[in-house]
C-alpha cells in the first residue's frame, strides 16, 4: 500500500483518498455548474491558511475520520454557481455561501459512495462555510492535509483532505 | 391528470438546491412548484396545499427526509403522496432504510433534468398516475 507521508510520518494518508474526492469534484461540478474542472499535482498542506475566498467543511465519521475542505476563488466561485443557477451573480452573497455549503456535501456523498466500494463506510456532518481573505480551516484531526489543486476558466480552488483510518 | 400538471413540494434545507431543482424541474415541463427548508416545513406545506408529488433532501436539520417521509406514511391523508428522496449518497444502509419506510424511489446528487426527469415519471407510471 502506498502513502503520502513526507510531511508527518505520524499521520500518512492513504492514496486511495485521492481519486474519491478528484472524481467526485469532477462529476459534481460538471453536472450542477456546467465546468470542467481540471487538477494539478497533489501535495500536503501544513497550515491552517485556506486558499480560496469562501470555503465549505464537513466533518466525516465511519472506518476512516477526519473532514473535507473546499476553498474557492471569488472568481471560480461566482462562476460556479452562476451557472448553478443560471444567474449572474457577482458578489460573495447568501446564495454563494448556501450553494458552497451544498456543494460540499455532494463532493462528500459522491466520494463516499467510491470509497464505500473500497471497504470505507463514512458518514458526514452538516457542512459549514466560512469567508473572507485568509481565513483559516481547522480540521478535525489538526495533522497536515492533503490538497488537490484545481482551476477552471475564471479561476481556482482547492479540495483539502485530512481524513485518517 | 397529465403527469406535468401536478404540483410538487421540493423540501431541502438549502435554498440554493432548491432552486436548482425547481429550475430543472422547469426545464422538463413542471411549473406548479412548493418549496420547505425542511421536514416540519414541509409537512406545514403538505396541509396547507394539494400536493402531489414530494422530492426531499435526506440530510436536514430539525427533521430529516426519512423522518419526514416516516412522518407522512403515518398520516392518513397523505401517506399516497409520491415520494422521490434526494440523497448525496447512494449508501446501502440509508437505501434500504428508505425503503422500508415507503420511499417510492431516490435520486443521487449530482443529476440532470433528464434523470429528473425520468425517476419523476417512472413514479408516476408506477401509482397508475
Amino acid at each position: 500500500m502506498r502513502w503520502l507521508h513526507d510531511i508527518d510520518e505520524r499521520q500518512p494518508m492513504n492514496v486511495k483518498f485521492i481519486n474519491p474526492f478528484l472524481d467526485g469534484t469532477v462529476s459534481v461540478l460538471k453536472t450542477m455548474a456546467f465546468v470542467e474542472p481540471r487538477a494539478a499535482k497533489p501535495y500536503l498542506k501544513v497550515d491552517n491558511l485556506a486558499k480560496g475566498d469562501v470555503s465549505g467543511i464537513i466533518g466525516l465519521t465511519g472506518s476512516a475520520t477526519g473532514s473535507l475542505a473546499l476553498s474557492f476563488s471569488e472568481a471560480a466561485i461566482l462562476k460556479i454557481v452562476s451557472n448553478m443557477l443560471g444567474e449572474n451573480i457577482k458578489s460573495l452573497n447568501s446564495d454563494i455561501k448556501d450553494a458552497v455549503g451544498e456543494i460540499t456535501n455532494m463532493i462528500s456523498g459522491v466520494a463516499r459512495k467510491h470509497l464505500e466500494a473500497e471497504g470505507f463506510y463514512i458518514q458526514a456532518a452538516i457542512p459549514t462555510v466560512v469567508s473572507g481573505k485568509d481565513h483559516s480551516i481547522t480540521h478535525v484531526l489538526g495533522g497536515p492535509s492533503l490538497i488537490i489543486p484545481f482551476e477552471i476558466d475564471e479561476g481556482t480552488f482547492v479540495v483539502d483532505v485530512c481524513l485518517n483510518e | 391528470m397529465s403527469e406535468k400538471n401536478i404540483k410538487v413540494l421540493i423540501v431541502d434545507d438549502f435554498a440554493t438546491m432548491r432552486k436548482v431543482v425547481r429550475n430543472l424541474l422547469k426545464q422538463v415541463g413542471y411549473d406548479d412548484i412548493v418549496e420547505a427548508e425542511d421536514g416540519v416545513m414541509a409537512l406545514k406545506a403538505l396541509k396547507t396545499h394539494k400536493i402531489d408529488f414530494i422530492i426531499s433532501d435526506w440530510n436536514m436539520p430539525n427533521m430529516t427526509g426519512l423522518e419526514l417521509l416516516k412522518a407522512v406514511r403515518a398520516d392518513a391523508e397523505l401517506a399516497s403522496t409520491p415520494f422521490l428522496m434526494v440523497t448525496a449518497e447512494a449508501l446501502q444502509d440509508n437505501v434500504v432504510a428508505a425503503v422500508k419506510a415507503g420511499v417510492n424511489n431516490y435520486i443521487v446528487k449530482p443529476f440532470t433534468a433528464e434523470v429528473l426527469n425520468e425517476k419523476i415519471k417512472k413514479i408516476m407510471d408506477s401509482i397508475g398516475k
